[in-house]
């Protein structure tokens, strides 16, 4: 039914793709045959609640584990381990190299991966440093920087390296409300500057709805798609329902918690 | 509901808005500390008042050992416990040995006044005794140590034994560093290390002595085969703790930027496990330097050359206790010089610079 309306190829396809990992004693099916497209210039938002498995999923579009039962492809090409055309962009602060400054971080990643070597690994290191309002601070150690500003160097990095798709899983989710409103600004600005392509992983219904233009609604245990719905930014009001699309998804996320509710209400 | 939890308190509290001033407006005020304090803050100087303080109470007891008389003699006599039957020997030794024990501490209290009092009196009296046969004073050893140093050979000896511990600490790290990648890189060789590890590391090198003068010979090559043993097991456990601990975000980033093999180990392993690397160095490094020691006091007199424990060895066997001593200050002066020169600088270039040990 979507193939009326694909104009391209999408960028990254996700077939059916089942992950299971094991713990010591389990084998913990994580997502149970997920199908979704990404456009080039998508803001394609993973959102569900803890342990639907999106975290695992990003993993997987990382290449870092094999999916047990489906394929993801990147522009046709199977992925089967890490490489540079997927930047991640992680939660952890750790994602910096706490023993280089924010400068040799962004090149480091460009000079291990073989993209550029030497002065012009520099000079798109500082363009990009630049990009996140960090010049000042790009012979600075991590260790020296807050928050936020250590998202913005891992964020610089990923962006640095011109990757087919950037994927970010919950980067702003160790961040202060405040810097955490901020970074989403950021991110957008950005955006509108590069038009990359992002597979972002969240929890949070408004960070999905203001940084997504798609969003694909997981549900726990194991995440199976519920939802995948459109999104400009505005949260707006669908006339069909008269309901906010943040209030669509919650009660979509939180279907059966509501339920449960309403008799006392 | 909200007027139940709040009640309207704009009549006793309004708000206000204010505009802050930027910090131009004021400077920010510090005022340097005295130089009393700036002086105290420096550890290093604060540890040299301490050597003082030791090298000045060895100096007054070595110059006055018969004014310092420990109480404590006060003993159950052992006589009785060895004259009981076997079955009851063992208990009641080591009552003995307790009450003995807790006696001498009440009987050290009780008579610190008196021994003060009495060691004042043998120093007004003037009759000091010295005994450098047991501990020659201070300046003694020092000018001992002097001339050790420009007249006799220990500067040669130190040098033998640097040489020497560099050449078992160097190949200790090669084969250490062959053993984490190897271990790191590869399942079976994870088993082979922690296998090889958990047997030698509780094994003390000197105890494989014999052996290496079985092997080797007498000279350099056994006692590089005890140091080497020594370095190997002591910074290969602390690498491989430190690669194992090293976050599984930071080893996602290498990989996804293409590092693989010993280039991950290379730029991701070793910096991220650089302090417990470093631990690692400087255990080794310890453990090394007594093993040296050690193994020269037993042999180490290879056509005449030797290092500074064979000097040890050979200035007690003539009796010049002095030199005893400058070589025992040598070993230590040695020690604490590569603990606060080298690996004090290492840390501040490094792990410190990085944030990552305070």
């Amino acid at each position: 039914m979507n193939v009326a309306v694909k104009t391209a190829a999408p960028l990254l396809e996700v077939n059916g793709v089942t992950l299971q990992y094991k713990t010591k004693q389990h084998l913990v099916t994580a997502t149970y045959r997920v199908s979704f497209d990404v456009l080039s210039s998508d803001r394609f938002v993973l959102l569900g609640p803890s342990g639907c498995g999106k975290s695992t999923l990003l993993k997987a579009v990382g290449g870092y584990m094999a999916p047990t039962e489906g394929t993801i492809k990147l522009k046709g090409r199977e992925i089967v381990k890490p490489g540079p055309d997927r930047c991640m962009v992680f939660q952890e602060f750790d994602q910096l190299l706490p023993w280089k400054t924010v400068k040799k971080n962004v090149t480091f990643a460009l000079e291990a991966s073989g993209k550029l070597k030497g002065k012009a690994a520099e000079e798109k290191a500082l363009q990009y440093i630049e990009k996140v309002n960090l010049t000042k601070f790009s012979d600075s150690y991590p260790h020296t920087l807050s928050g936020g500003m250590k998202q913005r160097v891992a964020l610089a990095r990923a962006m640095a390296m011109e990757p087919d798709i950037l994927l970010m899983d919950e980067p702003f989710a160790a961040l202060d409300a405040l810097t955490r409103r901020k970074m989403q600004e950021e991110l957008l600005q950005l955006w509108a500057d590069i038009k990359f392509t992002v597979l972002f992983v969240t929890h949070s219904i408004p960070e999905a709805v203001l940084i997504g233009n798609r969003i694909l609604l997981l549900s726990p245990h194991p995440g199976q798609v519920k939802a995948e719905m459109n999104s400009d930014g505005s949260d707006p009001i669908d006339p069909s329902t008269g309901q906010k699309l943040s209030d669509r998804i919650h009660d979509m996320l939180f279907a059966d918690r509501i339920e449960e509710v309403q008799p006392h209400a | 509901m909200h007027d139940t939890i709040r009640p309207d308190q704009s009549a006793s509290r309004p708000e206000y808005v204010r505009e802050t001033v930027d910090d131009s407006g004021f400077g920010v005020v510090q005022k340097p500390l005295t130089p009393w304090e700036q002086i105290y803050n420096q550890a290093w100087l604060r540890k040299i008042a301490i050597l003082i303080v030791i090298a000045v109470l060895w100096e007054s007891y070595a110059s006055c050992m018969n004014a310092v008389k420990f109480a404590g003699d006060w003993k159950i006599p052992v006589a009785l416990a060895n004259s009981l039957p076997d079955a009851v020997y063992w208990p009641a030794a080591a009552s003995v040995a307790l009450v003995n024990w807790v006696f001498w501490f009440v009987e050290v209290a009780i008579s610190t006044p008196r021994m003060v009092y009495n060691g004042w009196a043998t120093v007004r009296a003037g009759a000091c005794e010295e005994n450098p046969l047991l501990v020659p004073k201070f300046t003694v050893s020092m000018v001992a140590l002097w001339e050790a140093l420009w007249t006799g050979d220990l500067l040669s000896k130190v040098v033998n034994s640097v040489r020497l511990l560099l050449q078992g600490y160097a190949t200790g790290l090669f084969l250490a560093t062959i053993l984490t990648t190897l271990a790191i890189l590869t399942t079976i060789g994870n088993d082979f290390l922690e296998t090889l590890t958990a047997m030698f590391n509780p094994l003390p090198a000197i105890a494989l002595l014999p052996l290496a003068l079985i092997w080797f010979g007498l000279g350099d090559k056994s006692i590089t085969f005890v140091l080497v043993h020594s370095v190997l097991w002591a910074v290969a456990l602390n690498t491989h703790s430190g690669f194992k601990s090293v976050s599984n975000t930071m080893r996602m980033v290498g990989r996804n930027y293409g590092l693989t093999g010993i280039r991950y180990v290379a730029q991701i392993l070793i910096p991220a496990a650089f302090p417990s690397i470093l631990t690692g160095l400087k255990i080794g490094w310890a453990f090394a330097w007594r093993t040296l020691i050690a193994a020269e006091l037993v042999f180490g007199a290879q056509s005449g050359k030797g290092g500074l424990g064979w000097f040890i060895y050979e200035a007690k066997n003539q009796l010049e206790i002095p030199t005893v001593f400058a070589g025992l200050v040598s070993v230590i002066m040695i020690g604490l010089l590569v603990e606060n020169l080298i690996f004090r600088k290492l840390e501040a270039a490094t792990v410190r610079k990085w944030g990552m040990q305070n």
